[in-house]
C-alpha cells in the first residue's frame, strides 16, 4: 500500500471538516457529527503509518517549494506518528467529552468552537509530520492563531486578558523560531529535520551557536511552558475545559516539548548539544521549572490553575530527559509525552466534569464530591496517582526511564529532582482526594454523577492509563517507538 | 579667492534664490507665500540649467552658415534649454493645482493661514 | 511584433483613456468608471504579456521614433520595470473595479474628473518606471504627483488643505531631484540611465555627483515616504477619499521607492552607490527607525485609515531595508514585499472604504461585534490582510519577512533582524486589537447586540475586489518560492 499521502490526508482531513462544521452551524448534531467523524478518519489514517514508523521508516513527501530550496516537506518519522497517534486519538475522546461539556455548560458559539477545534488538530498532526524546520514554523503558527479563539472562547474579561497574554507570549515566541531558523539555514543551507542534527559538521563560531540556542529556547520554551515563559498557561485556563484538556495537556504544550525534541536531536544534534554544554541550562531550567510549579501548585485553589502548574511542572519532566542526552533519558521523556497526556487529559476531564455538573472551580469547595460523581473521581484518583509516579500507572515508568537516564548519565541532581517532584505531586494532589472522598460535602444531595459523553470518555482515559503503565506495547507499542526514536537520535549516520 | 565666487557668480546667485525659496516654504505661514517660495525654488534650478547650457565665445544653438556643425563647441548646449522648456510647463501646472487647491481650502475655511488649518483639523 | 512596442503601448493605454473618459464622460458620467476599468485592465493584460516575454526573451527597450539612446528617449521593460509594472496595474484594476459605488456616494457628479485623474496618475507611475531616461522621469514624476494632488483633493473637508501641504513638500522633493538629475547631466553629459550607468564609475569622486546621489535620494525619499520625510503621508491618506487612497496607496510609495532601487542597484550599482557617499547605510538606518516609529504611531491612532497611513510608513521602511542590505536574499525580500504591500495595503483600505460605505466611519473605537454579522466577508478579508500583515505563515506577508530576516543574518545585521521582528509584534499588537473587537467585544448595552445585527455586505463590485485581494495573499504566499525564484533572477550583480 502506497502511503506517501497519507500524512497530507491525515492533516487535511480535520481541516476539511471546518466547511461542514460551519456550514451546520444551525443542526448541532449534525454538526457534532462531522466532528467525530474528521476525529476517526484521522486516527485512522494515523494509524495506518504506524506499521512502517515501527520498522523505523518515514513516509516523505515533498508537496511544493515554500521558498527555494525549502520544500513543503511533511515526513512521518516514528516520532512524527508516536505524536500523531497520542494527539489524534485523544481528540476522538475530547470530541465526544466536548459534545458533553459545551451541551451541559450551554456555552455560545459552539460553531466556532468546533471549527477552531478541528484546525488546531491539523496544526498538531502538522507539527508532528513536518519535515523541515520552515513547515513546521507554519504549523506552530497556525496552532497559536486557532487556539486564540477558543483561549477567549467566554469573551470575558479575563478571557480577553489571557488571550492577549497568550498571543503575547506565542507570536513572539514564533518570531524567535522564525530568526533561529534562518539563521540555521544561513550557516547550513538546510532546515530538514535529521536524527542526529544538521548543525554537527558545519563550523559556525560558538557564540553563534549560543545566540542560535537562546533564540530556540525562547522559540520553543514558551509553548513547551519552561520557566519563566510558561505565563501564558495558568492564565490560559480561561478556555472551556476540553480546551484546556485537550490543548493545554495535549496538543499545544506538547507540541512545545516535542519541538524541543525536534530542536535537540533533530537539528542541534546531541553531539553538539553535549560538546558545548548547552544541555546543562536546559537541565538547570527544566529542573527549576519541576520544583516551582509544584511548589506555585500547592498554592493555587482553583483547580484547572493547580493542573495548569502542575502540567508547567510534568513538561519539564520531558524536557529534562531530553536534555539528559541519554539514550533511556530521551526514551523516558518520549514516553513521558504519551504518559502525561493521558493522565492529565484525564484530569482536565474530571475537572471539566465537576464544573459542568456542580458548577464549582475551587478545591475548597470540593468536599465529599467522591460520593456523587464516583466514576469521575475514580479516573481523578488513577490520574493523580500516575503524575506521582505510583505504579503500576503509566506515570510511574516513564519516570523510571527519566532517573535510569539521569543515572545512565551519571547525574544524581535529575534524580533528586525527580524524586522530590514525585513527593511534591503526591503532595497537591491527594489533598483534593482527601477532600473529596473524606470530608462531608454540602448541597450535594440533588446532583449525580456527570452525563454519559462526559464520564465515559474519562473512564475511558483512565482505564489507558493504568493499560499503559502495565503492558506499554500493547495497542500501539508506544514503548518499542520510543526507543526506537530515542536510539536514532544516538546511531544515525550522521558524521 | 575672490575668483572663486566671482567665477561662479551665476551658480552663487542660484544658491541664494533656491535659499530664498527654502525659507518662503519653510517658514512663511501664509499658503499663498509658501507657494511663492515653492516656485521661486523651481525658478532657482530651472535657472541652473540654464546656466549650465552657456559657454563664453559661442552663439545660439541655431545652424550658421558661417560654423560647421562639426565645431559644436561654437554653439550653446541646446538640450539644458528644451529640458527646461518642460520643466517650466510642469512648475506653471503645479502652480495652477496649487491655486486651485488654495481656492477650495479658502472656500471652506475662510483662511489661509497654517496655523489656524492644522487648528481646525485637529 | 507587439512585444516590442509594449513598453510604449502600456503607458499609451492610459493616455487614451485619460482622453477618452472626459470626452465620454462629458456627455454621460456613467461611462467613466467602465472606461477606467477597461483602461486598466488593458494595461494589466498587457503587462502581464510583457512579463511573459520578459521571461522567455529578455528585456525590451523601446526607442520613441526610432531615436536611439542617448539621443532618444526610450522605455526599458527589463524585469524590475515589468515586476513593478504587473504589481501596480493589477492593484489598480481591482481598486478601480471597487470605485464605483465609492464614486456615486463620496463624491457624487465627480466622477468623470476623478477617473480622469486616476488615468494620469496611473500614466505618471507607469512611465516612472518604465522610463530610461531620468529627465523623462521627473516629468512623469510631476505628471503622477500632479494627478495625486488632485485624487488626494477629492475627500473629506480637510482633504484639500492635506493635499496642499503633499504638494509643497512634494514639489520640492521633485524640484531636488531635478538638481540632481541636472549635476549628474554636467558632469557625464547624458540623461539616459544605461549610458550614464557605463560613464559613471570614472567620475566616482567627483564631488558634484556625491551632491546628486544625496538630492535625488532625499527627494524620491520624500515621494517614498521615508522616515523623517513622511510628514505628508498620514493627513493625505486619511482626509482623501477611500477610493484615492486605495488607488494612492498601494501604489504611489512602492514606484518612488522604485526609483531609488533603479538608482541604487542600475544607474551607479551598489559598489558605486558606498564609495560615493554612505547612501545604503543611512538610508536602511532611516527605515529601520521609520519601521518601528510607522508602527508605534499606528498603534496610537483610533482612525483606521490614519492607523492603516501609519502602517505605510512601517512598511515602505521593510522595503528600503531590503534594497540597503543590498544582497539577492535582502532584494527579493523587498520586491515580494512590494508586491505583498501593495496587495495587503489594498485590500485594507478597501475594507476601510467597504466600512465608510456603509457606516460612515471607520473609527476603531466604534467596531464591536455586530460588524461580525454585518459584513462576514469583509471582515473575514479584513483578518486574512492583517494575518498577512503581522507576518504569520502560510500567507505572503510572512514570506517577504523571511527573506528579509534572511537578508539581514546574510548582511551580518542583527540590529535590523530585531527591528524587523519587534515591528511583526507591533503589527500584531494593532491589527489583533481590532480583530479582538470585531470577533469578540460584545457591544455595549445601548447598542444594538450582535444578535440583532442584519447581515449588510456591501455589493458585489465592492466585495469582489476586497475578497480577490484577500485570496490573492494565500496564494502568493503558497507561490512564492516562483515569484522569489524569478526575483533572484532580477538581481543585478
Amino acid at each position: 500500500m502506497d502511503l506517501t499521502l497519507v500524512p497530507l490526508l491525515a492533516i487535511l482531513s480535520s481541516l476539511a471538516a471546518v466547511p461542514f462544521i460551519l456550514w451546520s452551524s444551525s443542526k448541532p448534531n449534525l454538526r457534532e457529527t462531522w466532528t467525530i467523524i474528521a476525529a476517526l478518519v484521522k486516527f485512522g489514517l494515523v494509524l495506518t503509518l504506524l506499521p512502517s514508523a515501527l520498522n523505523g521508516e518515514s513516509v516523505s513527501l515533498h508537496l511544493f517549494d515554500l521558498a527555494p530550496g525549502l520544500p513543503f516537506a511533511l515526513n512521518a518519522d516514528p516520532l512524527g506518528v508516536f505524536f500523531a497517534v497520542i494527539a489524534s486519538g485523544l481528540w476522538i475522546f475530547t470530541s465526544f467529552y466536548s459534545i458533553g461539556y459545551v451541551r451541559g455548560h450551554k456555552e455560545h458559539k459552539q460553531t466556532r468552537y468546533y471549527a477552531s477545534f478541528a484546525i488546531c488538530l491539523s496544526a498538531t498532526i502538522g507539527i508532528a509530520f513536518s519535515g523541515n524546520l520552515l513547515t513546521f514554523i507554519v504549523f506552530y503558527e497556525l496552532l497559536t492563531l486557532a487556539t486564540y479563539p477558543l483561549v477567549i472562547h467566554t469573551e470575558s474579561d479575563d478571557a480577553i486578558k489571557a488571550g492577549r497574554k497568550y498571543l503575547a507570549f506565542t507570536l513572539t515566541a514564533g518570531l524567535l523560531l522564525i530568526a533561529a531558523a534562518g539563521m540555521v539555514y544561513y550557516y547550513t543551507g538546510t532546515l530538514d529535520f535529521t536524527p542526529g542534527g544538521i548543525l554537527g559538521d558545519s563550523d559556525i563560531p560558538y557564540h553563534m551557536i549560543l545566540v542560535m540556542f537562546i533564540l530556540f529556547l525562547g522559540g520553543v520554551g514558551v509553548k513547551a511552558g519552561i520557566m519563566p515563559l510558561h505565563g501564558w498557561l495558568p492564565a490560559a485556563m480561561a478556555a472551556p475545559t476540553p480546551v484546556s484538556a485537550l490543548l493545554h495537556a495535549v496538543a499545544v504544550v506538547k507540541s512545545g516539548v516535542f519541538a524541543v525534541l525536534r530542536v535537540v536531536g533533530y537539528v542541534f544534534g546531541v553531539d553538539v548539544m553535549g560538546d558545548y554544554g548547552l544541555n546543562d541550562i536546559i537541565i538547570v531550567l527544566a529542573g527549576a521549572t519541576i520544583i516551582l510549579a509544584s511548589l506555585i501548585a500547592f498554592a493555587q485553589d482553583n483547580l484547572k490553575r493547580r493542573l495548569a502548574y502542575s502540567t508547567v511542572g510534568h513538561l519539564s519532566y520531558i524536557v529534562l530527559g531530553i536534555a539528559l542526552l541519554t539514550p533511556l533519558g530521551i526514551q523516558g521523556g518520549i514516553m513521558h509525552i504519551a504518559a502525561h497526556a493521558t493522565m492529565k487529559i484525564t484530569l482536565f476531564f474530571c475537572a471539566g466534569a465537576i464544573i459542568v455538573n456542580l458548577h464549582r472551580t475551587e478545591i475548597s469547595n470540593l468536599n465529599g464530591i467522591a460520593k456523587v460523581m464516583p466514576w469521575t473521581m475514580g479516573a481523578f484518583v488513577v490520574g493523580s496517582m500516575g503524575l506521582a509516579g505510583i505504579p503500576p500507572i503509566n506515570g510511574f515508568f516513564s519516570k523510571f526511564y527519566l532517573i535510569s537516564g539521569s543515572l545512565e548519565g551519571d547525574m544524581m541532581i535529575p534524580v533528586i529532582i525527580l524524586i522530590v517532584s514525585g513527593l511534591l505531586n503526591a503532595g497537591y494532589f491527594f489533598p483534593i482526594i482527601h477532600r473529596a472522598y473524606f470530608k462531608k460535602g454540602e448541597g450535594l444531595e440533588k446532583y449525580g454523577e456527570a452525563s454519559p459523553f462526559m464520564v465515559v470518555p474519562i473512564v475511558i482515559t483512565a482505564t489507558l492509563s493504568v493499560l499503559f503503565g502495565l503492558f506499554p506495547n500493547l495497542f500501539f507499542n508506544f514503548f518499542d517507538l520510543a526507543a526506537q526514536i530515542s536510539e536514532s537520535l544516538f546511531n544515525s549516520p550522521s558524521p | 579667492m575672490l575668483d572663486f565666487f566671482l567665477g561662479h557668480y551665476a551658480y552663487w546667485f542660484v544658491i541664494i534664490l533656491m535659499c530664498v525659496g527654502l525659507y518662503g516654504i519653510l517658514f512663511k505661514k501664509n499658503l499663498v507665500k509658501k507657494t511663492i517660495g515653492l516656485a521661486i525654488f523651481q525658478v532657482s534650478v530651472v535657472l541652473y540649467f540654464v546656466s549650465i547650457a552657456s559657454k563664453w565665445d559661442a552663439t545660439v544653438p541655431v545652424r550658421d552658415s558661417n560654423i560647421s556643425v562639426e565645431q559644436v563647441a561654437n554653439y550653446l548646449n541646446p538640450l539644458p534649454h528644451t529640458l527646461m522648456l518642460t520643466a517650466i510647463v510642469v512648475g506653471v501646472a503645479t502652480l495652477g493645482v496649487a491655486f486651485t487647491l488654495l481656492m477650495a481650502i479658502y472656500n471652506r475655511y475662510g483662511t489661509l493661514d497654517e496655523q489656524e488649518l492644522l487648528e481646525e483639523i485637529q | 511584433m507587439i512585444e516590442s512596442h509594449l513598453p510604449a503601448l502600456i503607458a499609451l493605454t492610459f493616455v487614451l483613456f485619460a482622453i477618452l473618459i472626459p470626452a465620454l464622460g462629458f456627455w454621460k458620467p456613467s461611462t467613466s468608471q467602465p472606461l477606467a476599468v477597461l483602461g486598466s485592465g488593458i494595461a494589466s493584460v498587457l503587462s502581464l504579456y510583457g512579463f511573459i516575454s520578459y521571461l522567455q526573451t529578455g528585456s525590451i527597450r523601446y526607442f520613441f521614433g526610432g531615436w536611439e539612446p542617448p539621443v532618444g528617449i526610450e522605455f526599458v521593460y527589463d524585469g524590475l520595470s515589468g515586476f513593478f509594472i504587473l504589481v501596480i496595474n493589477t492593484v489598480a484594476f481591482f481598486v478601480l473595479i471597487h470605485s464605483r459605488h465609492v464614486a456615486r456616494t463620496e463624491y457624487p457628479g465627480k466622477e468623470m474628473p476623478y477617473f480622469a485623474l486616476a488615468m494620469l496618475a496611473l500614466l505618471g507611475f507607469n512611465g516612472m518606471i518604465l522610463t530610461g531616461d531620468l529627465f523623462n522621469l521627473y516629468v512623469f514624476l510631476e505628471i503622477s504627483s500632479l494627478a495625486s494632488y488632485g485624487l488626494i483633493a477629492i475627500g473629506s473637508r480637510p482633504a484639500p488643505f492635506a493635499a496642499f501641504r503633499y504638494l509643497i513638500i512634494g514639489t520640492a522633493g521633485g524640484t531636488l531631484y531635478l538638481l540632481g538629475v541636472g549635476f549628474l547631466y554636467t558632469v557625464t553629459g547624458t540623461l539616459n540611465i544605461i549610458d550614464m550607468a557605463a560613464m559613471l564609475p570614472s567620475f566616482a569622486t567627483d564631488t558634484s555627483v556625491v551632491a546628486a546621489l544625496v538630492f535625488m535620494v532625499v527627494g524620491i525619499g520624500v515621494k517614498a515616504a521615508l522616515f523623517p520625510l513622511h510628514g505628508w503621508l498620514p493627513d493625505s491618506y486619511t482626509f482623501a477619499s477611500s477610493s484615492s487612497t486605495a488607488l494612492i496607496a498601494p501604489i504611489g510609495t512602492k514606484v518612488a521607492a522604485y526609483i531609488l532601487f533603479r538608482i541604487v542597484f542600475y544607474l551607479f550599482g551598489v559598489e558605486l552607490t558606498d564609495a560615493v557617499a554612505p547612501i545604503t547605510t543611512v538610508i536602511g538606518v532611516l527605515a529601520a527607525i521609520g519601521i518601528l516609529y510607522g508602527s508605534i504611531m499606528a498603534i496610537a491612532q483610533t482612525e483606521m485609515k490614519r492607523m492603516l497611513a501609519y502602517s505605510s510608513v512601517s512598511q515602505i521602511g521593510y522595503i528600503i531595508m531590503g534594497l540597503s542590505l543590498a544582497n539577492p536574499l535582502g532584494f527579493a525580500g523587498a520586491l515580494l514585499h512590494v508586491l505583498n504591500h501593495a496587495v495587503m495595503k489594498a485590500c485594507l483600505f478597501l475594507v476601510a472604504g467597504n466600512l465608510r460605505m456603509k457606516e460612515g466611519h471607520s473609527d476603531i473605537s466604534k467596531f464591536d461585534d455586530s460588524y461580525r454579522k454585518k459584513y462576514p466577508w469583509t471582515m473575514a478579508s479584513f483578518s486574512v490582510a492583517a494575518i498577512s500583515m503581522v507576518g504569520l505563515p502560510p500567507l505572503a506577508g510572512f514570506f517577504s519577512k523571511w527573506y528579509l530576516a534572511l537578508g539581514t543574518i546574510d548582511n551580518e545585521n542583527w540590529i535590523f533582524l530585531a527591528v524587523i521582528l519587534i515591528s511583526s509584534l507591533l503589527n500584531a499588537v494593532y491589527f489583533f486589537r481590532i480583530l479582538e473587537k470585531v470577533y469578540m467585544m460584545n457591544p455595549k448595552k445601548d447598542q444594538k447586540s450582535a444578535t440583532d445585527a442584519k447581515r449588510n455586505e456591501v455589493g458585489f463590485s465592492m466585495m469582489f475586489p476586497t475578497s480577490v485581494l484577500a485570496i490573492a495573499l494565500f496564494v502568493i504566499g503558497f507561490a512564492n518560492a516562483a515569484i522569489v525564484g524569478i526575483l533572484f533572477n532580477i538581481f543585478p550583480m
